[in-house]
């Protein structure tokens, strides 16, 4: 069975508290607040002040420049503020706060569950109301969706790849999409496909799933386009690169992106918004959140609509009793959040609640040089170096020792037997790096 | 706003199995078996030196740290326990405890706390304490006591290396030693490799637990039976037949459990294949044509010198780097 080429480690998926669990439509709560930064790029810009009356699917803000996504009222009511904001880290963001008043959809959204199997959009069509649309990467990154669709001249694409890993433990959102929407995910990615002009479609499964692998392989009987390909369990498969390395066995060049081996990779969630944009007309207001955590009443995946804040999943799914972190995300690369009530985002894969036993981090030790994190790096660094020179400033050094190929899986701090805080220290010393290649990009 | 305190820190929040701790107590449990054979064939001797051996490692690496080097214990972490019991194993049964004591100091004392303690020591511990005594203590070191079933009080590599010496061919010498009866434990050495048997019980458990891999040991032992047989298939009169080394002296305890120390060893496979390898061919080298009738432990303190080299100009094979041009 398929899997990617180097390093990896090989956490337990802690999948089966939620994988049961039928996507559940979350009730709208009372209140909504939108961020105008939900995605990698500008933020978009506010087009409504307060007191205006908005309906679900209304744009309340513009897309910043190119790679930038616009921001759609995922409630009806009235706006209440347009302002900063504290976020799930208590950082002040530009948000709109909307005070909900019934359920009034925009005209042009298709509400139907009939499924739309065909549509005459040019790709460039299709790029547009993508990028309209406000869809962006839904696995976690939020990187505009339009922009990677837009391939680079001298650049080709030769394949699509639906990454249907979801190698994070516990999260389950991407799965209960493949089990319950798996025609409309194929739909989607078919639209992909059309958009960026490409005849294959790859889907990459993990086989901890294997009645997703089960059930997609059979409606695929119906799509000739699409391949899919159960890969063996390991993490981080659901890293762009290594995801593309394991269904193609073409390695991403140090430094270079996934078109420059031809292959543009989208998520599950990403490939179902987009047939719901293209489709139905419909923007991006709501996504699958994965609520759940080793000690939580009743772990759920959720439909929420954006700006929902995380405490009422919380309390809807069994409240805070004992819980010492939560993380927005999945364990291995979500963050921690301080702000429960910080609003779900589009980039809100799932809401994770650790219990206090097991939120604080173990005393670190010494470098014993056992080599466990030269084994575990997918991108065949050296975490032990990089966490050295990161501590003696040697950036010249640390740029030597590649640490700008670094994609922050955590493998490195997850496999170290000291528990020395690896990742923490080589972010720190990559984004001094990343900073000084830029800077030097810019003099040339 | 919710008052509850919430722990924030950077990702990855959730950790794997390894610990510092649980694989030094797994080398310690893979351990067990060859100091219940050495106990067996030693007597009750062979528990008391290797326990003396801790206790004393145990006790020299609290007293740095505490009194010279001021930080806080690093006990916990088991490896000065692990180093005891590899110290002891590195030594004959009948020693005197007093030189025990001795290469503990210089095991522990010089050989890893001047470093700075622990992962940051270029030699192995135990072996740095070895050789002292060997060098300083060289009576002490090669009088072995007589093993049940044994032929005679010296080690088989020592046997051999006298009597080609001699002038008996090494066929005739071949015929007095019983290979299998020597690798149960029929035989005389130090304590901890007395039976290979019971060390490469070991070695599986290592690698079912994931303490070690397989590359280090391998490409010793692999080296070491390569590099004799071709001496023995050239002139089978002078030189003895690979298994006998192979199953002889400190070769399995030192490819198994010396070679593979984690803080003296190289980062990466293929490091380690070098490392192995040179461990493998120098050990010969000793055995072969040197003083020594036994070289293991000096192969791995020259190799462990030249680890930082291996490690700088070794480096893992990196994601999405160029292909060569040829």
């Amino acid at each position: 069975m398929k899997t990617f080429p180097i390093g990896g480690i090989h956490p337990s998926d802690f999948k089966e508290y939620s994988k049961g669990a039928a996507i559940e439509q979350f009730p709208i709560p009372a209140v909504v607040n939108i961020p105008l930064a939900q995605h990698i790029g500008a933020p978009a810009v506010a087009c409504v002040a307060k007191g205006d009356r908005v309906v679900v699917g209304q744009v309340i803000a513009t897309a910043g420049g190119f790679v930038s996504s616009p921001i759609h009222s995922s409630v009806s009511g009235t706006v209440t503020a347009v302002g900063p904001m504290a976020d799930a880290q208590g950082n002040m963001k530009p948000t709109v706060t909307i005070a909900v008043e019934g359920d009034e959809w925009d005209e042009s959204v298709d509400r139907s569950q009939t499924i739309v199997k065909s549509s005459n959009l040019s790709p460039k069509d299709i790029v547009a109301k993508i990028s309209q649309m406000g869809i962006v990467g839904m696995g976690g990154a939020t990187f505009p969706t339009h922009v990677k669709l837009s391939i680079p001249d001298g650049k080709k694409a030769e394949c699509l790849i639906i990454n249907a890993v979801e190698c994070e433990p516990y999260l389950t959102a991407d799965y209960r999409v493949m089990m319950e929407q798996g025609e409309r995910l194929l739909l989607g990615a078919r639209i992909l496909a059309k958009a960026i002009g490409v005849e294959k479609i790859y889907v990459g499964i993990e086989n901890n799933k294997p009645d997703a692998i089960a059930y997609l392989e059979k409606l695929a009987c119906a799509y000739l386009e699409v391949e899919i390909v159960p890969l063996k369990m390991r993490y981080p498969q659901g890293g762009e690169k290594q995801l593309i390395a394991a269904v193609t066995g073409r390695q991403v060049p140090s430094g270079g992106l996934p078109i420059d081996v031809g292959a543009v990779v989208q998520n599950v969630g990403t490939a179902l918004a987009v047939y719901e944009a293209v489709m139905k007309n419909k923007p991006l207001v709501e996504r699958v959140v994965t609520v759940t955590g080793p000690k939580l009443a009743s772990p759920k995946n959720l439909l929420v609509r954006i700006g929902t804040p995380m405490s009422a999943l919380i309390d809807y799914c069994g409240g805070m009793e004992g819980v010492g972190k939560v993380i927005a995300g999945g364990p291995m690369m979500g963050r921690a959040v301080s702000n429960i009530d910080a609003p779900v985002t589009k980039g809100t894969s799932g809401v994770l609640l650790m219990p206090t036993e097991e939120s604080l981090r173990e005393k670190e030790g010494e470098c014993i040089r056992c080599a466990k994190c030269v084994d575990a790096c997918p991108m065949g660094l050296e975490p032990y170096i990089l966490n050295i020179l990161t501590q003696k400033h040697d950036y010249d050094e640390l740029e030597r020792h590649w640490i700008a190929d670094c994609i922050e899986c955590g493998c490195c701090t997850f496999s170290c037997p000291s528990y020395l805080p690896l990742l923490d220290w080589v972010r720190i010393g990559k984004a001094e790096v990343m900073k000084r290649i830029r800077e030097r990009n810019a003099k040339k | 706003m919710n008052s509850q305190k919430l722990v924030i820190s950077p990702a990855p929040h959730i950790h794997g199995s390894n610990d510092t701790r649980r694989m030094m107590g797994d080398v310690l449990i893979a351990l067990v078996p060859a100091l219940i054979v050495a106990a067996l064939v030693y007597g009750l001797q062979s528990i008391v030196v290797t326990a003396f051996s801790v206790a004393s490692c145990v006790l020299v690496e609290w007293f740095v740290q505490k009194f010279m080097l001021k930080g806080p214990s690093t006990l916990g972490n088991l490896s000065a326990v692990v180093t005891g019991v590899l110290l002891g194993f590195n030594l004959p049964a009948n020693i005197p405890l007093g030189l025990v004591a001795i290469a503990a100091v210089v095991a522990i004392g010089i050989g890893k706390m001047t470093y700075g303690g622990l992962g940051k020591n270029l030699f192995n511990p135990a072996l740095v304490g070895r050789v002292f005594l060997l060098v300083a203590f060289p009576v002490a070191m090669t009088s072995f006591p007589e093993a049940a079933g044994a032929v005679s009080g010296a080690t088989p590599l020592a046997m051999a290396k006298e009597a080609i010496k001699a002038g008996v061919p090494a066929v005739e010498v071949m015929q007095s030693v019983d290979l299998g009866a020597m690798s149960l434990g029929m035989k005389s050495g130090s304590l901890g490799e007395v039976s290979v048997v019971a060390l490469l019980l070991g070695f599986v458990w290592l690698l079912v637990r994931r303490v070690i891999s397989w590359h280090i040991p391998m490409c010793v032992l692999g080296s070491m039976a390569l590099f004799s047989t071709i001496a023995w298939v050239c002139n089978p009169a002078e030189f003895m037949s690979p298994m006998f080394h192979l199953l002889s002296g400190g070769a399995v305890l030192g490819a198994v459990y010396m070679a593979t120390d984690y803080v003296t060893s190289p980062m990466t496979k293929k490091g380690m294949v070098i490392y192995g390898v040179g461990i493998g061919v120098i050990t010969m080298l000793i055995r072969l044509w040197g003083p020594y009738p036994e070289g293991m432990s000096f192969a791995i303190l020259i190799m462990n010198s030249v680890v930082p080299l291996i490690d700088k100009y070794v480096r893992p094979k990196r994601f999405g780097a160029p292909k060569r041009v040829k």
